[in-house]
């Protein structure tokens, strides 16, 4: 029985690593089954879904906030950041094992607890909270202001509570791990991009997930303690006045995206980091000017901590700090852009191998750039007026934050299932899943940016009413249904070649992407690490690199 | 002639990292003639030492009380806007529902007793580090850092509990004084959860304390007995530095 759980509370990181991958599809599965469910319902709003029956509104709000809550916290929080890193940071950096990895165990299973109490959400009466995934008070703050206001958002509160405590631990144990567990002579400037990635999205989490802890407290002390943080004068339910004091809902606003911001990075720079080591990989180059690409993932983290009012630009926020908001998010596509003139150089001329990690990379890629450019039309406060709430920005960060951190998982997947498992993924289906789900995530996104510039409102559980326009756009949502469904589909074929090449597939080399850096090492590594990550490209020609746990002894 | 065995090729001696205990566990790492001993190149090949593993578990307390630190930012940011906001009445007039609480003077009392905790707790964890003490320790000669240092981590305990107990008697004098969690004023919920958190860490600490006490006499190693009071004792000062900041909040800003 000891056994038993302690081989289930396991403290090794790499078996951790590939629970929180488990985590991860557990999450996403049930997210994107609410997702067709709602894409459905948008398209036949009166069809019987089962299990459901036929969607109230109420259901689709509920809908959507589990839907965007899981994603957001359990998917692209989880498997870019902590899966990966549980894999294959310590091997990566030269360390046995992590700074704490009971406090790192700790971490990953209060994590499961909050996405058990968050998914139990569904099963009581009254379901889940309906107040999306950045529950804004006062609809999140008064217990009986929607059916899934009671406990409902309680559970959701709770959830996200543990959540945050849970990666509090996980961020102050890698922090540790990166900062004093490094081989000796594993240098900053010989860290792959990964770590400095990892290490990055490690502080903001310490950093923000404290101050979303606070104004989870703050709301949960408002339902239930009578105090009126951010519950507004004269505030009003069924015609009757229940506010009870000068509190300000625009201050949850601000605690909510100071952590919110940061959020979207700890989501997609572990993506940017994996890019840079897959294109170094596959094209057999140097990563161009290693400093400043790391020295960008460091400023766009540092950056993200500022710009959180582009959220706000519509709540009635002054209008000067929306300039100086404005500012510093137009501030952040500097150094995303040298990132990704760093990724073309690489790009351009290198010998590019497309295999499938290297596919996902580029898909990653390329939604990182098409997502990425309406991020400035949204930063400018007047555009934002109009586009706030409507599907634009549904497209905008479903492109920039969803498919391009989904495809970096893909891509790290795909890469690194062999250290997993000893054996290589299946090559057709893996370019089998990339090439549909990149055309129907495109299909499924591209259209939204229409839908949206046609005003067509985000958070409606149908499209009809008195707006005469609404209607000329039920053939674009239909498009976007069937594109949904097919991005879903395709993702079967993944779920399978996982599956089936855990157990037959192709036994894999030691090496088998003839990669540079340590996690590859196989037990080799020396002492003293005493090249960088990247080393690719030799003047010598003929596709050789010196791996980073070669000894300057073996060069010749 | 004798029988000689040549080795064709040179055997690489691998020197097994001495590990916990191979080295004593004093801060200043005698490095030789001439090396560095802060220079990440010059470090020697095995770097699990005791020194490394006090500093370890010394970035994960701080690395923690950032977070931490975030928190209470984040609750006193909370603290300045709620402050502020208010709504406009018929007249045009903004009125805001905040009331100035009055601070319970015992308060005075309890800072001084918790900045004076910080005080022993910081004799408590020099004396492990004193070198001689500590090398004495390490031979197994005997355990004088352990008594000098454990009626040091008693008195903070006893004036940890003191500031405890000082901090409820201030929330009985505010109940008294008609000012409730559960009332409708804005500055007592936020001096109730202020108050409130800040205590529930430092009982943690008072835990960390009793453990770090135990400890004292129950671990074997003098490291790991360094690490034990050392890490209590960094967030015991964390504790009184977020104290006064809350303190001066509280006192000079309602």
């Amino acid at each position: 029985m000891k056994r038993v759980l302690s081989r289930i509370f396991t403290a090794d990181h790499r078996t951790l690593g590939v629970y929180y991958l488990y985590l991860a599809l557990a999450a996403v599965t049930v997210g994107t089954i609410l997702s067709l469910m709602m894409r459905v319902h948008r398209v036949w709003p009166n069809i019987i879904i089962p299990f459901v029956g036929v969607v109230k509104p109420e259901d689709y709000l509920a809908m959507v906030t589990m839907h965007g809550t899981l994603m957001v916290f359990f998917v692209l929080t989880t498997a870019p950041q902590s899966g990966f890193a549980n894999l294959v940071l310590p091997a990566q950096i030269g360390a046995r094992k992590m700074a704490f990895p009971r406090i790192n165990g700790a971490g990953f299973w209060l994590s499961v607890v909050a996405f058990l109490v968050l998914i139990s959400g569904a099963h009581i009466t009254g379901g889940a909270a309906i107040s999306g995934w950045s529950s804004y008070p006062p609809l999140s703050a008064l217990p009986n202001s929607g059916p899934g206001q009671g406990l409902g958002m309680d559970l959701w509160l709770i959830s996200i509570g543990i959540f945050c405590i849970a990666s509090w631990l996980s961020a102050v144990n890698m922090l540790a791990t990166i900062l004093g567990e490094r081989r000796a002579g594993m240098t900053w400037s010989r860290l792959p991009m990964t770590v400095w990635a990892w290490l990055v999205t490690s502080i903001l989490t310490l950093l923000v997930f404290a101050v979303l802890l606070a104004a989870v407290i703050l709301l949960f002390s408002d339902r239930h303690f009578g105090s009126s943080f951010f519950i507004p004068m004269g505030d009003m339910i069924d015609g009757r006045v229940v506010g009870r004091g000068d509190g300000s809902p625009l201050l949850w606003l601000h605690l909510f995206w100071f952590f919110g911001h940061p959020e979207v990075y700890i989501a997609v720079l572990p993506g940017m980091g994996l890019a840079t080591s897959l294109f170094a990989n596959f094209t057999r180059r140097r990563v161009p000017g290693y400093r400043v690409m790391a020295g960008m993932l460091v400023a766009i983290g540092l950056l993200g901590l500022v710009v959180w009012g582009h959220h706000m630009f519509v709540s009635g926020m002054n209008p000067y700090a929306g300039t100086a908001f404005a500012l510093t998010t137009m501030a952040i596509a500097v150094p995303s852009t040298i990132e990704v003139i760093g990724w073309l150089c690489m790009l351009w001329g290198g010998g590019l191998n497309l295999r499938t990690p290297m596919l996902f990379a580029l898909g990653f890629l390329s939604f990182f750039i098409a997502g990425g450019l309406t991020g400035p039309l949204l930063a400018q406060p007047a555009l934002d007026a109009y586009l706030h709430n409507t599907f634009f920005v549904v497209a905008h960060f479903h492109l920039v934050m969803a498919m391009a951190g989904i495809f970096s998982v893909f891509a790290g997947i795909y890469y690194w299932f062999p250290l997993i498992t000893g054996r290589m993924m299946n090559e057709t289906l893996g370019k089998l899943h990339f090439w549909i789900s990149l055309i129907a995530a495109y299909g499924t996104f591209l259209p939204m940016h229409f839908a949206g510039l046609a005003g067509e409102p985000r958070h409606y559980d149908r499209l009809t009413g008195p707006a005469i326009g609404f209607p000329s756009l039920i053939p674009v949502e239909r498009g976007i249904t069937y594109s949904g469904a097919l991005l879903a589909a395709a993702q079967l074929i993944f779920l399978w070649n996982v599956f089936a090449s855990a157990r037959r597939g192709r036994i894999a080399d030691e090496n088998p992407w003839q990669a540079a850096t340590l996690e590859w090492a196989n037990g080799t590594a020396p002492k003293r690490v005493e090249r960088g990550p990247y080393d690719y490209d030799l003047p010598s020609g003929g596709g050789g690199f010196h791996p980073q746990w070669e000894c300057p002894a073996q060069q010749e | 002639m004798p029988a000689t065995f040549t080795r064709h090729q040179q055997v690489d001696i691998e020197r097994k990292d001495t590990g916990i205990g191979g080295k004593p566990p004093l801060i200043h790492r005698p490095t030789g003639g001439g090396g560095d001993g802060e220079n990440w190149e010059n470090h020697s090949e095995g770097n699990h030492g005791p020194r490394e593993l006090l500093i370890r578990y010394r970035l994960g307390v701080f690395f923690a009380l950032a977070g931490d630190l975030m928190f209470f930012i984040a609750l006193v940011s909370a603290f300045f806007v709620r402050q502020s906001t208010g709504h406009f009445d018929v007249h045009n007039n903004y009125i805001t529902d905040w009331r100035a609480l009055p601070i319970p003077h015992i308060l005075w009392f309890n800072t001084a007793v918790l900045l004076l905790s910080g005080l022993t707790i910081e004799m408590a964890r020099r004396q492990l580090f004193h070198e001689i003490d500590v090398m004495e320790e390490w031979l197994g000669l005997g355990r004088p850092a352990v008594k000098r240092a454990a009626p040091w981590l008693a008195a903070t305990l006893a004036l940890g509990l003191t500031f405890l107990a000082g901090q409820w008697i201030a929330w009985l004098q505010l109940v008294h004084e008609g000012y409730h969690f559960l009332s409708i004023d804005p500055s007592s919920h936020f001096f109730y959860l202020i108050t409130g958190i800040h205590g529930l860490h430092l009982i943690l600490g008072i835990f960390a304390l009793v453990a770090a006490l135990i400890g004292l006499f129950a671990l074997k190693k003098v490291e790991f007995r360094q690490i034990a009071v050392d890490c209590v004792a960094w967030y015991w000062h964390a504790m009184s530095f977020f104290w006064v900041f809350l303190f001066v909040l509280l006192v000079f800003f309602q």
